[in-house]
């Protein structure tokens, strides 16, 4: 009864002081409204890393090459690397969860041919690749087994690149230079965009493993090969097989740890995470600096406000407020700004994050934690920053402050 | 005059304020008595002790030494909250600034002191700050702001503000000091009639002219009590009808002088 009277009196204070309310608010405004957004763009960000991954597809292994270690110091991840096409091919004959492999190897080289030339990223594959990446063609056809047998001199283009070579005119049948090779273009890939990270997935050309390793370039060994199981159920059983299978392959003994690794995509999503969750949490942090600041204006207004109403202190004492409440109701007056200030903040992040997806086509999600987080966050910089001139306009002498000018 | 009766019952208090090296003896032993339905004026020139002497019967200041018993409660010996709480319950205060809250309103203003209230003796806030408005005739003015209502006015609704609470004493500091001479008048006829109602009074002035109207004046020098006598008060009801009849003929005059311009 008594504590609600109190806040309908700081309610009261807080209205009739419109312009001081809302400067004091600015700062917890800001705090919060700049809280919500970084996270908003920090969790957006991973939230698109995670669908990005799950469109690599969910029943997709990779191996890499494994860390070498020379008398006990680690050379660190790919330092030693064995995997050979025959790997893969082993692979291919010996899975029973495995429907397509392919080794990867890729050069990086300059692409003459159309209107000019382009620098980009060729990639040996197999057949299989387009099925294991779940990628379709815009136009032409992808390379056969026998094109991949011969190591004919085909190549299918990724969007970027045709886009940049041919950019009036089908690609298909076009013929390009690739270190003085002629090389006939036979398709072209659709779109699928950047990764996470911010490389172009299009800028990309792929030909068979053969060409790509015995005329464009001299590569022994294989970068990495992926493969698909049937169903992505079987990923789990299909990674220790791939293993077992992998570790033969390699004539690696009992007593020998693998010279490869076997990644599935929840794994490597992990990792991606890792990274994103640590810039999520650096921005909040960054933007909870303004909320502290924030907490420091009201702070300071309400010292400036304990100074200005000494004499309303003085009276409120004399007609028999103790100094709890004084204490209490500035306290309350701190709280129920700071909270207000939050929720203004929580309705101002929640559109700034709207808009920056708008503009900068970046994904953001304001989710419902952060907001409570926020909002409680807020009501805690309004105890903790309200404390103090609470307490001193609670200790003023009733004496003093009515003769105060 | 037995003890049972006294609202204010000093007993030999002393004030000694410590200003860095020297000691500044502000009251020297001084015991008064006052009874309920009593008007008293405490008279004094600055320096007299008599804001000293108001800020301990008002419960803001404790004494150096003696005591002080208010409506019977030995108040020297209660706590900050407690002598808080009896300042809620048993006195009304009159400021002379006015001190009423900037930005609100005439009836939010009286019911102010009953927020603190925490006997619960009073149910309904709002009716007892509209019957208090009544007794001092601003039933009217309930919904204005100070800065809407003349000086009288505003020490009407700081009369009200006082009276709500019931209190058993109600004390004045100066409170005609920012007044012109009819407003004086007025008010202290309010005062009268309250006083008429039974309601305790005690004056903190300097001025002849308010004391006058007190049916008792106690007069302070240096920390002590050097006159206290009973008197017969002048009535500010007729002076105040003195005062409209010769403001009457003033009016006649102006508007005769008004007229021979025009």
């Amino acid at each position: 009864m008594r504590s609600t009277r109190l806040v309908k009196v700081a309610g009261k204070s807080i209205i009739k002081n419109k312009m001081r309310t809302l400067l004091t608010m600015l700062g917890i405004i800001i705090g919060v409204g700049a809280v919500i957004v970084m996270v908003a763009v920090g969790e957006g960000a991973q939230s698109q890393i995670e669908e990005q991954i799950q469109n690599l597809g969910t029943n997709m292994l990779v191996i890499t090459p494994g860390s070498s270690s020379a008398g006990g110091v680690s050379q660190g991840a790919s330092s030693f690397n064995r995997l050979k096409a025959e790997d893969a091919e082993k692979i291919k004959n010996e899975s029973a969860f495995v429907a397509g492999v392919s080794p990867v190897i890729f050069t990086r080289t300059q692409i003459v041919g159309g209107n000019g030339n382009w620098r980009s990223t060729i990639h040996g594959v197999s057949t299989d690749y387009p099925v294991i990446r779940d990628w379709d063609l815009t136009s032409g056809r992808f390379f056969d087994a026998s094109e991949q047998r011969l190591g004919k001199k085909v190549m299918v283009l990724g969007a970027t690149i045709a886009e940049n070579l041919f950019p009036d005119e089908d690609p298909v049948g076009q013929r390009v230079l690739v270190r003085n090779v002629p090389v006939v273009i036979i398709g072209v890939l659709e779109k699928k965009g950047q990764t996470p990270d911010g490389n172009d997935q299009d800028d990309v050309a792929l030909a068979p493993f053969l060409t790509v390793q015995r005329r464009l370039s001299n590569f022994t060994f294989v970068r990495q090969i992926l493969a698909n199981t049937y169903s992505p159920d079987d990923i789990d059983e299909a990674q220790v097989e791939l293993r077992a299978i992998m570790r033969e392959a390699h004539g690696l003994a009992s007593w020998e740890s693998d010279d490869f690794e076997v990644k599935n995509q929840d794994q490597l999503s992990e990792a991606a995470q890792g990274t994103t969750e640590v810039m999520t949490m650096l921005l909040a942090a960054i933007a909870s600096i303004s909320l502290l600041v924030g907490g420091i204006g009201i702070m300071n207004i309400m010292l400036v406000s304990v100074t200005e109403r000494t004499r309303e202190i003085g009276i409120r004492m004399a007609i028999g407020a103790r100094g709890s409440d004084v204490l209490t109701q500035f306290l309350i007056e701190s709280i129920v700004m700071s909270i207000l200030g939050g929720a203004i903040g929580v309705a101002i992040g929640f559109g700034g994050a709207r808009l920056l997806a708008t503009f900068t086509g970046w994904n953001t999600v304001v989710s419902p934690d952060t907001i409570f987080v926020a909002i409680a966050f807020s009501a805690a910089v309004g105890i903790f920053f309200g404390f103090y001139p609470a307490r001193k306009a609670a200790a003023l002498n009733p004496i003093d402050a009515l003769r105060f000018e | 005059m037995s003890d049972t009766t006294a609202v204010v019952d000093i007993r030999d208090v002393r004030k000694t304020y410590i200003m860095g090296k020297t000691k500044v003896h502000a009251l020297q032993g001084i015991g008064v008595n006052v009874c309920a339905g009593e008007m008293v004026a405490i008279m004094g020139a600055s320096g007299s002790g008599k804001s000293t002497l108001m800020n301990i019967i008002g419960g803001l200041d404790y004494p150096t030494s003696g005591s002080y018993f208010l409506d019977g409660i030995e108040a020297n010996k209660l706590g900050k909250n407690e002598l808080a709480d009896i300042r809620n319950a048993k006195i009304g205060f009159v400021f002379q600034g006015f001190n009423l809250l900037a930005r609100t309103s005439a009836l939010e203003n009286v019911e102010l002191p009953l927020l603190y209230d925490r006997t619960g003796r009073i149910k309904n806030h709002k009716k007892a700050a509209l019957e208090s408005l009544n007794l001092v005739g601003l039933g009217d003015r309930v919904d204005h702001h100070p800065n809407e209502l003349s000086g009288g006015q505003q020490q009407r609704v700081a009369i009200a503000r006082a009276l709500v609470t019931n209190p058993s004493l109600v004390l004045a500091d100066e409170p005609t000091g920012n007044l012109d001479s009819r407003t004086t008048v007025e008010v202290m006829q309010l005062f009268q009639e309250l006083n008429d109602r039974g309601i305790t009074i005690l004056l903190v002035t300097h001025e002849d002219d308010v004391a006058r109207y007190a049916k008792r004046v106690i007069e302070l020098r240096d920390g002590r009590v050097i006159k206290d006598v009973v008197q017969t008060p002048d009535s500010a009801a007729e002076d105040l009808k003195k005062l409209l009849a010769s403001n009457a003929d003033e009016d006649i005059e102006n508007n005769a002088s008004t007229a021979e311009t025009a």
